[in-house]
């Protein structure tokens, strides 16, 4: 018996512009997979490499981080710093045999409602199709 | 501080490649500041290694810790109720550190997580520079506190080479030739006289060239 | 200079005032001494000394004391090249011994291309002293008869020593310094790197003369003929301390197809005329790399044949 393999994604959204096009998107009445774990943090600058890679550790199937635009951080320069982390996190996956296509950064402004669903949704798919990270049995409850 | 970088992580894999339980031992001196082998970078290796065991089958467990320097005795010896319970200690300090808990844990596995490369300084955020050789016996005093013997790729003492083209080196376009820098600096001092006597080839038995060396404070000798 | 250092030929021509012509051969990739026979052939009787590389570019070739020993035997004066790279000093004055002993009279000390360029860049460096270091040891073993250690020898090697320089390298200001420091240290006859800017030559010369060089040391100018319109852009790009003017490359380029090598050789031609008069310049070092053969036709252009008797 197989079972349809449902992706477990975690996003870490800052608070002034990925989290509120979150907000915008649920008051715009979109739909967007509900795989997706949504994490607030004050900036994406927040987010540390160690975050990135436990949240796979702990069975995320894929993670993803949704700044502000660049040049237009709330913080100035969250977002720059949190792009070279993500970079960091994906030659560390690749290194050890997990597509590093596991972990993204997207940018956005507040305005973006329709936007962060479809990263929602692009995000979902290309993870359903590569599959789930770790075999099921080592996944956490 | 002496500066070093993580090794590969195929290299770190293969190294506990037998094991299940390993302690992943970071260093709060140099290591820290160079961010090779720290609090931070003790977590994101046992995180990594984690995740690649996990996708082999074949999971392994990290302990992490960090001591405050693992070129001391006394802090090596903070391990001592546990350092048995491993398959292995994997050490993220400079090359100082797992020869040190190799000699204190005679029967465990010591394995070392970094390179180890040179005496260095921060140039810019996330960069370190070679500055010191350690050939025992400084004369940076006498190119205006520049050292050749570290920082020319041969070590001249009568340079720059021919080699030296627009003040970088020969060997490479982002390598400072700093025997241009000398000369630049004592000709903008008026000084150029001081590079005029033809020095005495150099006494390298104060360097590595010697034999393995010791320093001893014989005032703190009990 | 009255009294001979080395006796050698070089010695004999430059000391008599006469205009000097070295050539230059690399050792083989190998023991192929029929190959370095052949090259040296070419070269014997055209020059007054014959330059023996040392593992170039770092690139290894048979040692250049047994090639320059090699070329003792067939009759031909060998310059030996010692680079600082390879050897600590034990070795280096080893080798001195024995390239004498051998019958080498001239020898040229270098500081020798970092490994990183020949083809075995995994290898340490030694670089134990470095080539002034290097001049100043041979004047003590030939001069005063002692080790670095300042014990004696038993029989010093009267050696002509050699140094190089390069006019062009950075910074421009101190090469004449760099080059009086290794006149001090020993230096007898320098070697120039090859030169193609011929004003920016003539202003260093200038120099070197009002600085009293050229009346304590032999300086000769270096000549590399261009074979291509292509080679003169690639050493202009590639190779460190080569300044070759634009001109030069457009008149290779203009030159028609196939007839550069003509025009690079008749270039060359034209510098060693002008090093013959130029005030300063006690001789050429001709560099043909890999064009031993073509040497005596550029040898007999530049009318320095028959090479004076000694």
């Amino acid at each position: 018996m197989t079972t349809a393999f449902d992706p477990r994604i975690v996003a870490f959204c800052c608070k002034y512009c990925a989290y509120a096009a979150g907000d915008l998107a649920g008051s715009m009445r979109l739909s967007y997979p509900a795989n997706i774990r949504i994490i607030q943090v004050p900036c994406t600058g927040r987010v540390d490499i160690v975050h990135l890679l436990r949240a796979i550790e702990d069975g995320a199937d894929g993670v993803y981080v949704a700044g502000c635009l660049e040049g237009e951080c709330h913080f100035l320069t969250g977002n720059l710093k949190t792009r070279k982390k993500v970079e960091y996190v994906r030659k560390t996956l690749e290194e050890i045999g997990v597509d590093p296509g596991r972990v993204e950064m997207f940018n956005l402004s507040s305005a973006m409602g329709p936007r962060f669903a479809e990263i929602a949704r692009e995000m979902t798919e290309r993870i359903r199709e590569l599959g789930p990270n770790l075999p099921t049995a080592a996944k956490a409850a | 501080m002496i500066v070093a970088d993580r090794k590969p992580l195929a290299e770190i894999l293969e190294m506990v490649s037998d094991h299940h339980e390993i302690l992943l031992l970071g260093c709060k001196g140099c290591v820290t500041v160079c961010n090779a082998g720290g609090r931070k970078e003790v977590q994101v290796l046992a995180a990594t290694l984690r995740i690649a065991r996990r996708k082999a089958g074949r999971p392994l467990e990290v302990e992490e810790d960090v001591l405050e320097r693992q070129c001391d005795p006394e802090y090596v010896e903070q391990i001592r109720d546990r350092a048995d319970r491993f398959d292995a200690v994997v050490s993220m300090a400079c090359g100082v550190g797992p020869q040190f808990l190799a000699e204190a844990y005679p029967e465990q596995r010591v394995y070392p997580a970094l390179n180890t490369t040179f005496f260095g300084g921060a140039v810019g955020h996330g960069v370190w520079e070679e500055r010191c050789g350690g050939c025992g016996t400084c004369i940076i005093h006498h190119f205006d506190g520049l050292c050749p013997v570290a920082r020319c790729s041969k070590s001249l003492l009568h340079g720059p080479c021919g080699g030296s083209t627009g003040g970088c080196c020969e060997i490479a376009r982002d390598t400072e030739c700093i025997w241009d820098r000398i000369v630049q600096k004592k000709m903008a001092r008026g000084r150029l006289d001081d590079l005029r006597a033809v020095r005495a080839p150099k006494d390298w038995r104060t360097a590595r060239d010697g034999g393995p060396r010791k320093s001893i404070r014989e005032e703190l000798t009990p | 200079m009255s009294t001979m250092k080395s006796g050698s030929r070089l010695e004999r021509v430059l000391a008599s005032g006469h205009f000097a012509f070295t050539g230059e051969c690399g050792p083989p990739k190998g023991a192929n001494v029929a190959h370095l026979k052949e090259k040296v052939a070419h070269l014997k009787g055209v020059v007054d000394a014959v330059n023996v590389t040392d593992n170039q570019t770092a690139v290894v070739r048979m040692s250049s004391t047994a090639a320059a020993a090699i070329m003792v035997r067939e009759g031909v004066e060998p310059n030996f090249q010692m680079v600082c790279r390879d050897r600590n000093r034990l070795a280096m004055m080893s080798d001195i011994l024995g390239a004498y002993a051998l019958g080498i009279r001239n020898m040229l000390c270098l500081s020798g291309d970092h490994q990183h360029f020949g083809n075995h860049p995994e290898s340490k460096n030694v670089y134990d002293i470095d080539s002034m270091q290097l001049i100043a040891m041979v004047r003590k073993m030939r001069d005063e008869g002692r080790f670095l250690n300042d014990e004696e020898i038993d029989e010093p090697p009267r050696m002509f020593i050699g140094a190089a320089c390069n006019p062009f390298a950075d910074p421009f200001a101190y090469r004449p310094h760099r080059l009086a420091a290794k006149i001090r240290a020993g230096a007898d006859f320098i070697q120039t790197q090859c030169i193609y800017n011929m004003d920016k030559f003539r202003e260093f010369m200038k120099i070197a003369v009002d600085m009293g060089l050229t009346e304590k040391c032999f300086i000769l100018a270096g000549v590399t003929p261009m074979k291509s319109a292509g080679m003169a852009s690639y050493m202009a790009r590639m190779v460190p301390g080569i300044e070759v003017p634009e001109s030069l490359i457009k008149r290779l380029k203009s030159a028609g197809k196939g007839r550069a090598a003509e025009e690079g050789i008749r270039f060359a031609v034209e510098q060693i005329e002008a090093f013959k008069e130029m005030p300063g310049v006690a001789g050429v070092h001709l560099m043909a790399i890999e064009w031993e053969h073509r040497v005596p036709e550029i040898a007999e252009r530049a009318g320095v044949l028959p090479r004076p008797e000694v």
